[in-house]
């Protein structure tokens, strides 16, 4: 038992610290090297806890694969030297994450759950282990669970289109791109034409019901083209985000 | 080691996080201290799970991290998008989203 509270004030202290670290350091490329520190702490108190499988996604995906992705995009954007922020923030940010503390200090002490001072329900074998957090997430939590896998690959879709590279935002030649093609008449210079299946616009009489539906695939996708040709030049100016 | 203490540590942690994010204005910092107090979050959830003796806090605590996952995605793409654009990455100067 001494043992597990000696480890418990080491892994504290090290959260602790590397939380302070992480807010205190004034390179960002030193604050993510401060919150892998802390996250390394928080799954040994996650350990104490015995949630091992928790310990083990916390310094597997966390400490492991998600800072690596921080330290890649510090490294890129360069963690330029930030003045600090107005004086009222600086003043009232300290004060109202005290004045938080304090209030939750009030609500755990205060608190009726008589188990707050107890060292926790009696350890049953196998409690925390991947077999029944695997268990608990087939049966139980179904639905969470895929709900996570749809989150991430909606996140993963989406990192993608913001952080890819765009042609034309960058550099300055917005003028150039200003210029607006007219499109040509709808029908002309397709294989639809050539065949003499659609007419002209100038000729054209009905709805574009003449031919059969390979050819109205055809036209459809001729009407795109030439509408997205004709939105090019504005497109690519102001497209983006 | 009462669950107290654990608890005690993460609402720590949570007030360091929420104090990094109003006094900080690199977003990147701030994408770190919103880190920080999930991290806190998930650290009370697994105390409660501890205390309860079962494991719906802990599968609670997993989803917080896979969420916490996607939130840093998108927040470094943003970012990531910000700098190509030689906007300033500070987000006072980034008051207004307009493309």
């Amino acid at each position: 038992m001494i043992f597990a509270d000696v480890m418990f004030f080491i892994a504290a202290i090290g959260a602790i610290t590397g939380a302070v670290g992480v807010i205190s350091m004034r390179n960002p490329f030193y604050s993510v090297l401060a919150l892998i520190v802390h996250l390394v702490c928080l799954a040994a108190l996650f350990m104490l806890l015995r949630a091992e499988f928790v310990a083990a996604a916390q310094v597997v995906v966390y400490a492991g694969a998600v800072m690596v992705l921080y330290l890649f995009v510090v490294a890129y954007v360069g963690g330029g030297e930030m003045t600090p922020s107005g004086p009222v923030l600086r003043v009232l940010g300290p004060l109202f994450a005290l004045g938080l503390a304090v209030e939750l200090c009030i609500a755990m002490l205060g608190s009726a759950l008589k188990g707050v001072s107890g060292h926790g329900h009696p350890y049953v074998l196998g409690f925390g282990t991947p077999k029944h957090i695997g268990t608990l997430f087939l049966t139980s939590y179904l639905f969470p669970f895929e709900l996570a896998s749809i989150l991430l690959m909606v996140a993963a879709v989406g990192a993608i289109v913001l952080a890819r590279r765009r042609r034309g935002l960058e550099g300055g030649r917005e003028g150039e791109e200003l210029e607006v093609r007219t499109p040509r008449p709808v029908w002309t210079g397709t294989m639809a034409e050539a065949a003499g299946v659609r007419l002209g616009p100038s000729e054209q009489t009905g709805p574009v019901s003449v031919g059969g539906p390979g050819s109205r695939a055809g036209s459809t996708g001729e009407t795109a083209g030439a509408g997205s040709r004709s939105g090019g030049g504005a497109g690519r100016r102001g497209g983006g985000w | 080691m009462a669950i107290g203490w654990y608890l005690a540590v993460s609402a720590i942690v949570f007030c360091i996080g929420a104090g990094g994010v109003l006094t900080r204005r690199n977003p990147l910092v701030l994408l770190l201290c919103l880190e920080l107090m999930l991290n806190g979050a998930n650290l009370a959830l697994v105390a409660f799970a501890r205390m309860w003796g079962g494991e719906d806090g802990q599968i609670f605590a997993l989803i917080v991290m896979v969420v916490a996952a996607c939130e840093v995605t998108i927040g470094l793409g943003l970012i990531v998008a910000i700098y190509r654009r030689q906007l300033p990455v500070d987000v006072d100067e980034l008051g207004e989203l307009q493309g």
